[in-house]
C-alpha cells in the first residue's frame, strides 16, 4: 500500500509540512526531511522550485527564487533524495508546477519518483481533464498518487468529479487566495468546511492555505483529516535555519 | 484543416488551460459564455458603435507609394496606429470591458509591459466608470514614466510587480495572483492572445476586426479581398492574430510573423521565441516558450517592450509548427533603421514593435505585383526617447 494511504488510515489528525527544496541552503533537503519526521510530522511536501509560481504568495516565491539561485534543479533534487528511504519512512510528496515536470519528461519524472521513494505529486497547474486523458496511466504505473486542489469556489459537481479521480486525499484550499496571503479563518471557511463535511466524499480532505499555528491547525482539522503548513514554516526556516524545526512543530500540536 | 482554436482552446498541440483550481471557476464561466455573449446583437451593436465613434474605426488601409516604389512591390499599411490610444490594443479592451459588464464584474485588473495595454485598459475603465488596477513591472514603471502618468490620469491604480525579473512576465504573474485572491467581482483583461483558454481565442476575435476591414478595404482598392501577404510583428501576438484572422484558412494568403531578435538570436539577449523556444507552459497556456533545460522560464530581451515576452500565443506556435506562417526575426538595429525609413519615406513614425515588421522588406524579396499588407500596430510617440537615444537626435 502507498505510504500516503497507510498514513491516512491512522486515527489522528495529520500535520503536513511544505518546504522548498534548495532553501535556505542548496543541500538542506535531506536534513529538513529527517528533522520533520523526527519531530512527529505526518506528511511532507517537497517543493520543486519554479521561476513563475502563479499560485504562491511572496514567501514561497522568494524561497523559490533563492532555491533556484542556490542551484536547485530537478535532477539534483532526485540525487539528494537518492538514499532518503534508508533513513525515513514518512510519506513524501513532490509539489511543484507542471512545466519543469514536462521538460524532464513526465514518464521519466514519475519513474525517478518511484526509484527514490516519492509517494505522490501535487501539480496545481496540471488540470483534471489533461491528467485523466494523458497522464493518469503513467502516474499509476509508477505508484504515484496525484492530489487535486479544490477551493471555496469549486462547485459541488466538480468536487464530486475530483473525488472520483482521486485515490489519496483532496487538498482543500481554505480560501480564495495565493499561499500565505491570509491567516486564520472566518465565516466563509466555516461554511465551506461544513459543506465539504456534508458531502461525505470517499477521499479524506487535508486543508492548506492560512494555517500557521496551533489555533488555525485545530480549526482546520475540526471536520477534516489534516492540515498543511507552508509559508509559516518557510518563514521559520528563514529566521532560524534548519536547527529548530522541532520547536516549530511543537508549537503546532 | 482549420487554424482556429477548437472548443477546448487547442491550436494543434498548443493552447488549453493549464491553470490552478483557484482560477477554474472564472475561466470556466468565461469559456461557457464568451461566444454566446459576443454573438448577442446588443453586444455586437455596442462593440461596433464604440469602435466607430470612440476608437475611430475603420482604420485606414493606406497605399504606401514611396515605400512600395523603393521595394518594388505593392505595400499597404493597416493604420492601427491611428486608433484612439495609439495602437491596436484598444480593440480588445473595448471588447473585454463590455464582456466584463455582461458578466457582472465591477473591478478590472490588467498587466502591462510598456504600458500600451495598461493605457488601453485604463481608458475603457474610465469610459465605463469601473475600478481599474494595472500591474506593471518595477523596471518598466521606471522606464515608461509617460504611460504610468497616463494611466493615473485615467483613474487607474498602477501596482508595481516587484517579484522575479520585475517586467511583463512578472506583471502577468501578479495580475493572475490578484485574480486568484479576488475571484468573484473581478475580470482580468489580458492584453494579448496568451493565457489560458478562452483568452487566446477571445482576444483574437476582438482583434479580428483588423483583417475584416482589410478584406473590405482591399476589395474596394484592388478589386480583390485577399492580399498575397499579411505581415505583423509578434510578441504575444494580438495585432498579428487580428491581422491574420480572416486569412488563416485561406492558404493563398501568405502569413509572415516578425519576432524580435534583440541583439541577435544567439546573443543571449533575444525574444525570438519561435527560434529559441521549446514546448512548455506559461501563464496557463501550452505554447513555445523560452526556458532553461530544467523548465525555468528565462528572461527575453528586445529594445521594444511590447515584444519582450518569453512565450508566444498558442495560435502563433501552431502557425510556426505547422509551417502555415513564415517566421522572421529582426534585430534591434534593423528595426530602428526601418522605423527611421518609414518616417522619412511616408511621414509616419511607427512604434518600435511595428518597425520590426517593416524591417523584413530588406530581407524578403516580393514580386512587383504582390500585394503586401503590413499591420502598422502602433504609433511611435511612446518610443520617442528610444529613437532619440538610438539615433542621437
Amino acid at each position: 500500500m502507498n505510504r500516503i494511504n497507510k498514513k491516512l488510515q491512522e486515527d489522528k489528525k495529520l500535520l503536513s509540512i511544505y518546504f522548498t527544496a534548495g532553501y535556505p541552503n542548496l543541500n538542506d533537503t535531506v536534513k529538513i526531511i529527517q528533522n520533520l519526521e523526527e519531530s512527529g510530522v505526518d506528511l511532507i511536501e517537497v517543493g520543486l522550485p519554479f521561476s513563475d509560481p502563479l499560485a504562491d504568495g511572496p514567501t514561497i516565491q522568494e524561497s523559490s527564487t533563492t532555491a533556484l539561485k542556490n542551484g536547485m534543479q530537478t535532477e539534483l533534487l532526485f540525487k539528494q533524495l537518492k538514499d532518503i528511504r534508508n533513513t525515513v519512512s514518512i510519506p513524501l510528496i513532490i509539489m511543484g508546477y507542471f512545466n519543469p515536470v514536462l521538460q524532464y519528461g513526465v514518464e521519466a519524472f514519475c519513474k525517478k519518483c518511484q526509484e527514490v521513494g516519492i509517494d505522490g505529486l501535487i501539480l496545481p497547474d496540471l488540470p483534471l481533464d489533461v491528467y485523466q486523458e494523458e497522464y493518469e496511466s503513467i502516474f499509476k504505473r509508477y505508484g504515484l498518487i496525484n492530489v487535486f486542489l479544490i477551493t471555496p469556489q469549486t462547485s459541488d459537481e466538480r468536487i464530486q468529479a475530483i473525488d472520483k479521480a482521486s485515490d489519496g486525499f483532496i487538498y482543500m484550499v481554505s480560501s480564495a487566495s495565493t499561499t500565505g496571503a491570509k491567516e486564520g479563518f472566518g465565516t466563509e471557511q466555516k461554511a465551506y468546511f461544513d459543506r465539504l463535511a456534508a458531502m461525505q466524499l470517499k477521499n479524506p480532505q487535508i486543508v492548506g492555505f492560512g494555517i500557521s499555528n496551533s489555533q488555525t491547525f485545530e480549526q482546520a482539522t475540526a471536520t477534516t483529516k489534516g492540515a498543511i503548513i507552508g509559508s509559516a514554516f518557510i518563514k521559520h526556516l528563514t529566521q532560524n535555519g534548519t536547527d529548530k524545526i522541532a520547536d516549530f512543530v511543537k508549537g503546532i500540536r | 484543416m482549420s487554424y482556429h482554436a477548437n472548443e477546448k482552446g487547442y491550436y494543434g498541440e498548443f493552447g488549453g488551460a493549464f491553470i490552478p483550481e483557484m482560477l477554474y471557476p472564472n475561466c470556466e464561466e468565461l469559456r461557457q459564455k464568451y461566444i454566446q455573449i459576443m454573438e448577442e446583437p446588443s453586444f455586437k451593436e455596442e462593440f461596433d458603435q464604440l469602435l466607430k465613434d470612440y476608437v475611430g474605426r475603420p482604420s485606414p488601409l493606406y497605399f504606401a507609394e514611396r515605400l512600395s516604389s523603393k521595394y518594388n512591390t505593392k505595400i499597404y499599411l493597416k493604420r492601427e496606429d491611428l486608433n484612439h490610444t495609439g495602437a491596436h490594443k484598444v480593440n480588445n479592451t473595448i471588447g473585454q470591458i463590455l464582456m466584463a459588464k455582461r458578466l457582472g464584474k465591477n473591478r478590472i485588473i490588467a498587466e502591462t509591459g510598456a504600458g500600451q495595454h495598461g493605457v488601453a485598459t485604463a481608458t475603457v475603465c474610465a469610459l465605463m466608470g469601473i475600478e481599474c488596477v494595472v500591474y506593471m513591472g518595477e523596471i518598466d514603471i521606471a522606464r515608461q514614466a509617460p504611460n504610468v502618468a497616463r494611466m493615473k490620469m485615467l483613474g487607474a491604480e498602477v501596482r508595481p510587480a516587484s517579484s522575479g525579473s520585475k517586467t511583463l512576465k512578472d506583471a502577468t504573474n501578479e495580475a493572475i495572483r490578484d485574480w486568484i485572491n479576488n475571484p468573484v467581482d473581478t475580470h482580468y483583461i489580458i492584453g494579448s492572445v496568451v493565457g489560458p483558454h478562452p483568452y487566446p481565442d477571445m482576444v483574437a476575435r476582438f482583434q479580428s476586426v483588423i483583417s475584416k476591414e482589410i478584406k473590405a478595404q482591399l476589395l474596394e482598392k484592388e478589386g480583390r479581398e485577399n492580399p498575397d501577404y499579411v505581415v505583423a510583428c509578434v510578441g504575444g501576438g494580438s495585432n498579428a492574430a487580428g491581422a491574420y484572422y480572416h486569412f488563416l484558412d485561406t492558404p493563398q494568403v501568405g502569413i509572415i510573423a516578425v519576432e524580435a531578435a534583440g541583439k541577435g538570436i544567439h546573443s543571449g539577449e533575444s525574444a525570438a521565441t519561435s527560434a529559441l523556444g521549446k514546448v512548455g507552459i506559461i501563464h496557463g497556456s501550452k505554447t513555445l516558450l523560452m526556458q532553461t533545460d530544467d523548465g525555468q522560464i528565462t528572461e527575453p530581451y528586445s529594445i521594444s517592450a511590447g515584444l519582450d515576452y518569453p512565450g508566444v500565443g498558442p495560435l502563433h506556435a501552431h502557425l510556426f509548427k505547422s509551417g502555415r506562417g513564415e517566421f522572421i526575426s529582426i534585430t534591434d538595429d534593423d528595426a530602428m533603421k526601418a522605423g527611421m525609413e518609414l518616417s522619412k519615406l511616408e511621414g509616419i513614425i511607427p512604434a518600435i514593435e511595428s518597425s520590426h515588421a517593416f524591417a523584413i522588406l530588406k530581407q524578403k524579396k516580393f514580386n512587383p505585383s504582390d500585394i503586401v499588407v503590413i499591420n502598422l500596430s502602433g504609433r511611435g510617440d511612446k518610443d520617442l526617447q528610444n529613437y532619440i537615444d538610438y539615433f542621437d537626435l
